[in-house]
């Protein structure tokens, strides 16, 4: 790898905001037909980096060249112009346009004006469609893009990123809602490209894809610049421990797995639904929760597994089926009801779902709790305080102080401030729906740890994660569904391959 | 002192004091008290009474705004609400010359204040089971409901004789308008239910994420459901004021542009209308702002006409101030820095 | 792109309804003159409604038209009394609604201020600034003016169109260019369907959000004009309320007041729609013309609620108040 080839250079980066120095003194450095990682826990300054390079902040000190010359991209569409693209985690689609539209707007193909002028449409769809062709997505180019489902949605978001000649290509963890399938389908697309002499920058933290797809990676850790490794020389035990900081254990989940050898799964289920279905959503299934035990769903994407955890907790109503608790008929129609009976949901989505960005952590934490006492019984400002830190400090989350608002959190921290809201309320069940996405390495451990613990105190969980080897290493059993539908149960024990073989036997039929 | 100003209240309360300043420059005599009639008597005195039925009602809009919500029929709903009472007290001459109400009074204003609260529970309604948009949802009564309010009247101002109806709007309890203490006992009972209920908390957690609430397991459809109905309970309050003050209920005039002025006080006092967190006394400050001005202007002897402009000029100041955008520039133009 | 046409198809369908139910039930109803009086009577709705159609399709909204075709009539009056060339009056009290607008616009793009709020301001001082010129009405007599007022273009079938319905007509088929076939149109879209998307995208939000204000106060101030024409007067309390009747015209003409779906086509018929309700109560006779606007309001709630259903097929992220 000569300098020749470098497309993109940014030597000595560093930028501060108020209270925290996110950046200090990173090196990035980009070259052409290269795919490049930037890995990192969460806080590593990653995102502040991207930020950075696609113009949104200003950097307080340091350079960015690209191609050899230095810029400084004053906005992303500044960046765009230079041939700086990114496409980010959540695909930033028009719903209400087509895709041809989200693909050539602001750049829509004009009619002269002796026929007319205005946007030339027919011009408009050939030129969509033969960009889609070439990357091998095959979509209706007319089709709305808020009807596409999230995957599809994505791949149209790099389509248009592509489209506009960028020499540096930023994606965001691009794959986090995508399954194996789509994921290759962006990998063969991202080969294309790098061989066409785009330099790319894959931000990920699923290392299986970094050794995939990258051939080298720059390491940050607290803002601070850690490395830059080709991928055949440093392998994933050497960059988790370059990412933590100390040593990991070699399987983070197999000591969990061992502290719960102890079987307490004994008695009438907690939780038991039977038949239980939604037009469109979920086929029905059945499915129970013994106390104490860890549930874990597993599935990809689409396999209905949200759609199955918002039903149990009643967020969407249910056609079909009934629920008991303790083998007794519950009345379970909204929310309400389920935390009255015991139970809590940690939603997949947090920023949409989870935590009121405005709120203190404090409020955060007593909200569910509170609601579940009701309108008049009146939890005290002392009591509030009491409990939240408690659970700040039994959880590690990082926070100035509990009255900060939680929107200042960052990602991971957000996250274990709403598991902290759910365990204010003690609950009987609880339903964890991608709890350990987004989050760094040691605050995943520390997470698996408070669930068994949990579990080890009685309470049933419902553990649902895309992770299929983080299911099976805490689940007591597994259930597997695809398509939404129930696939099958596996007992304890059970490996990833039994998991992908019953996965994997639909796609047969 | 940065601490102060950092207060959500300072700005509101610091505009009011100018605006008190500025009246007692132009009219000596402002801020002067007397006991006259059995009762106090002064400018200060009017402003309060005058602006009571417009606190009223702010109080009522800050919780619909504080839930993301908006409800612009407000002023619809006054008319509705003066337009049944004046109905059902009518009043009939008796063979001895005195007054009769058709009903009784209590129970004329037991119904229009009913009347009033189902308006706000249809808005409720059409909001929280139908999912329509608030403004959407308000848009509709406020057409329909003036429409409704003409129909009930029949188009005329119905005059009403009935002389205890008259306390409402003009009477005085120990030194003080009766309207005033409405409004006072409406805000202090607010303030009991925010400090020693959840209330305060769901509500800004509903404004502030209405699907995390919702997971979080609170009851935001009922919740929002009584926000909406206290909005239209407080829009008949102000319509029984406004119209024992006149003596008559004016189907077409009543409450016209008061909703404006109710998001305008909500506002001026403070609370943002993305929703989430709000304030009842920034919103009884913003009250006070706009009365003040009105009378300011009137005492000036400047034609009322000025009273909008005016108005106009007052929101775009609130606005800009409240604009993060708006003190940056300020700030760095202050600086001197080149950005 | 069939799904999207379902509620301007709506909108059509009741139409021919209303339409076919005057035919039958009143006499004389189904004459083209009595149509064409539906665009000639509310010409200067529909201008403004266009206007709004812009703004609320990008996720704004306007409430200080009404305010801004009072002001143009009575700069209009004001000048023309002052011994102004009429078309010269035209031009200037046009580029004052456009300027108008684009300040507002400036406000709300340039500061994140609520446009709920800023065009509630600007229909304050719009409102205030007519007090300040004249409490009173001031009459038009100017000879081109009513010309124009009078002037008719027979368009067949013994019926005649005034000018201002022409204008009208005019404005309508402009828009529609626009809003289909124009960078700034389809921006205009984008916006509705998310300014970040859209500002990530490197489109120019920026000047599209001012440009809807502008061509909002443009239209407003062309609606003004054509009010001068109908009214031939100047007067503070001209369009009380019109922006109420030009967003119900809007709304019932299929537009989401969320943004970004929509048709300008679907607002001129919801002009014609609240148009056929006041004339088929003016031909009933027995109903009070306060029914007119329960009328509305029960139309402005059948079409909310076909939009929800509507909406509740395709996911559109919430938007909160306009």
């Amino acid at each position: 790898m000569n300098d020749a080839a470098i497309v993109l250079r940014a030597r000595d980066i560093s930028r501060a905001f108020p209270g925290v120095q996110a950046l200090s003194g990173v090196e990035l450095t980009l070259r052409a037909g290269e795919v490049h990682a930037l890995m990192g826990q969460n806080g590593a300054g990653k995102s502040t980096l991207i930020k950075i390079l696609t113009g949104v902040y200003a950097p307080d000190a340091g350079s960015i060249e690209l191609l050899g010359k230095p810029v400084t991209p004053q906005s992303p569409i500044h960046a765009q112009a230079l041939g700086i693209s990114a496409v980010h985690q959540e695909s930033h689609l028009l719903p209400n346009l087509s895709v041809a539209e989200n693909i050539c707007a602001g750049r829509y193909p004009r009619r002269p004006w002796t026929r007319g002028g205005g946007i030339d449409w027919r011009e408009t769809e050939r030129r969509a469609a033969e960009l889609l062709a070439s990357l091998g997505i095959n979509l209706d180019v007319w089709q709305l893009a808020g009807g596409l489902p999230a995957a599809l949605q994505q791949l149209a978001t790099v389509a248009r990123a592509v489209s506009t000649d960028a020499r540096a290509l930023i994606l965001d963890e691009p794959t986090s809602s995508l399954d194996a399938d789509e994921v290759q389908a962006l990998f063969t697309l991202i080969r294309r490209l790098r061989d066409k002499g785009v330099a790319i920058l894959f931000v990920t933290h699923f290392l299986d894809q970094v050794y995939e797809i990258c051939d080298r990676m720059t390491i940050l850790r607290n803002g601070r610049f850690v490395g830059e490794y080709a991928c055949a020389r440093l392998d994933a035990h050497g960059l988790v421990a370059a990412m933590v900081g100390r040593e990991v254990a070699a399987a983070v989940g197999k000591t969990a797995a061992a502290e719960h050898a102890v079987d307490n799964t004994s008695g009438a289920p907690v939780l038991a639904a039977r038949n239980i279905s939604r037009r469109g959503q979920l086929k029905p299934m059945d499915i129970e929760l013994k106390t104490g035990e860890v549930l874990g769903l597993a599935g990809l994407l689409g396999s209905g597994r949200t759609e199955l955890a918002r039903l149990l907790f009643a967020l969407d109503a249910r056609d079909t089926g009934d629920i008991r608790i303790d083998g007794q008929p519950a009345k379970l129609d909204n929310p309400g009801d389920a935390l009255r009976l015991g139970l809590g949901f940690c939603p997949e989505d947090r920023k949409h779902s989870g935590i009121v960005a405005d709120l203190s952590v404090r409020e955060n934490i007593a909200l569910a709790l509170q609601a579940r006492m009701g309108l008049t019984k009146f939890l005290k400002l002392s009591e509030q305080r009491q409990i939240a830190e408690k659970l700040v400090a039994a959880l590690g989350v990082k926070t100035a102080s509990i009255e900060t608002p939680i929107g200042q959190l960052s990602g991971g921290n957000q996250q274990k401030a709403i598991i902290a809201r759910w365990l204010a309320t003690h609950p009987r069940v609880l339903i964890l729906d991608e709890p350990t996405r987004g989050i760094d390495v040691a605050a995943k451990q520390e997470l698996m740890h408070e669930i068994l613990e949990l579990a080890r105190g009685g309470t049933a969980v419902l553990f649902i994660s895309a992770e299929i080897d983080e299911v099976v290493r805490v689940s007591d059993r597994i259930m597997v569904l695809r398509d939404r539908a129930k696939a099958g149960d596996l007992p304890r024990g059970a490996d990833e391959n039994a998991v992908y073989s019953l996965i994997a036997a639909s796609h047969k039929a | 002192m940065k601490r102060l100003a950092q207060h959500t209240l300072f700005w509101p309360a610091i505009t009011l004091a100018l605006l008190l300043v500025a009246s007692s420059l132009f009219n000596p005599s402002f801020l002067a008290l007397t006991w006259r009639d059995g009762h106090l008597f002064g400018s200060v005195i009017d402003i309060l009474n005058r602006a009571a039925p417009l606190i009223v009602v702010s109080l009522g809009m800050t919780l619909v705004i504080a839930v993301r919500g908006l409800d612009i029929s407000v002023g619809a709903v006054v008319a509705i609400a003066a337009a049944v009472a004046a109905l059902m007290i009518g009043g009939s001459f008796s063979a001895t010359g005195e007054v009769r109400s058709d009903y009784p009074l209590w129970l004329a204003l037991a119904t229009a204040l009913a009347v009033a609260a189902a308006c706000g529970l249809w808005n409720g309604l059409l909001v929280v089971k139908a999912g329509m948009q608030p403004i959407v949802a308000t848009l509709i009564l406020m057409v329909a409901g003036r429409g409704i309010a003409q129909l009930l009247t029949g188009g005329q101002i119905i005059t009403v004789y009935y002389a205890p109806f008259f306390s409402l709007g003009n009477g005085f309890l120990l030194g003080l308008p009766v309207a005033l203490w409405l409004a006072a006992s409406l805000w202090a009972a607010l303030h009991f239910v925010m400090s020693r209920t959840a209330l305060g908390l769901f509500v800004r957690s509903i404004g502030g994420n209405p699907e995390a609430a919702r997971v979080a397991g609170v009851r935001s459809a009922a919740i929002t459901l009584c926000v909406y109905t206290f909005c239209g309970l407080a829009a008949g309050v102000a319509g029984l004021i406004v119209s024992s003050n006149v003596k008559s209920a004016d189907a077409n005039n009543a409450g016209q542009l008061l909703e404006l002025d109710a998001i305008l006080a909500v506002t001026l006092g403070g609370t943002a209308l993305t929703g989430g967190r709000f304030t009842l006394a920034g919103t009884v400050i913003g009250a006070l702002i706009i009365q003040t001005l009105t009378s300011m202007i009137y005492s000036l002897g400047v034609p009322p006409e000025v009273n909008l402009v005016v108005k106009a000029a007052l929101v775009f100041a609130v606005m800009l101030l409240q604009s993060a955008e708006f003190r940056q520039l300020v700030s760095r133009a202050a600086r001197g820095s080149a950005t | 792109m069939n799904r999207k046409l379902l509620p301007l198809t709506v909108t059509i369908a009741l139409f021919v309804a209303m339409a076919a139910f005057g035919a039958i039930r009143y006499d004389g109803f189904f004459s083209p003159q009595v149509f064409l009086n539906l665009l000639i009577d509310n010409a200067f709705l529909c201008i403004v409604a266009v206007g709004m159609t812009f703004v609320i399709l990008s996720g704004g909204i306007d409430l200080s038209v009404g305010a801004v075709i009072a002001l143009t009539t009575m700069i209009s009056a004001t000048l023309l009394d002052a011994g102004w060339n009429p078309y010269a009056a035209m031009a200037l009290v046009l580029v004052l609604g456009a300027a108008f607008g684009a300040l507002q616009g400036f406000l709300i793009q340039r500061f994140s201020l609520a446009p709920f709020l800023v065009t509630l301001a600007g229909m304050f001082l719009a409102r205030g600034c007519c007090y300040l010129i004249s409490t009173e009405s001031i009459p038009i007599d100017d000879a081109t003016y009513a010309a124009i007022a009078q002037a008719r273009i027979p368009v067949g079938l013994g019926a005649s169109l005034t000018i201002g319905g022409l204008i009208a007509l005019a404005v309508v088929a402009v828009a529609m260019r626009i809003a289909h076939s124009s960078e700034f149109g389809r921006t205009v879209y984008a916006l509705g369907g998310g300014e970040s998307s859209a500002r990530l995208m490197g489109l120019s939000v920026d000047s599209t959000k001012i440009g809807v204000y502008l061509l909002s106060g443009a239209c407003a101030a062309l609606g003004g004009i054509v009010m001068t024409f109908y009214m031939l007067s100047g007067y503070s309390l001209h369009a009380v309320g019109l922006e109420l009747d030009a967003i119900a015209a809007v709304v019932i003409g299929g537009t989401l007041l969320a943004g970004g779906v929509g048709y300008v086509a679907g607002t001129l018929f919801g002009v014609l729609i609240l148009g056929i309700i006041q004339t088929l109560i003016a031909f009933d006779g027995s109903l009070s013309s306060w029914w007119t606007k329960i009328v509305v309001g029960a139309l402005l709630l059948l079409f909310c609620l076909l939009q929800r259903l509507f909406e509740g097929r395709t996911p559109k992220s919430a938007q909160g108040t306009a």
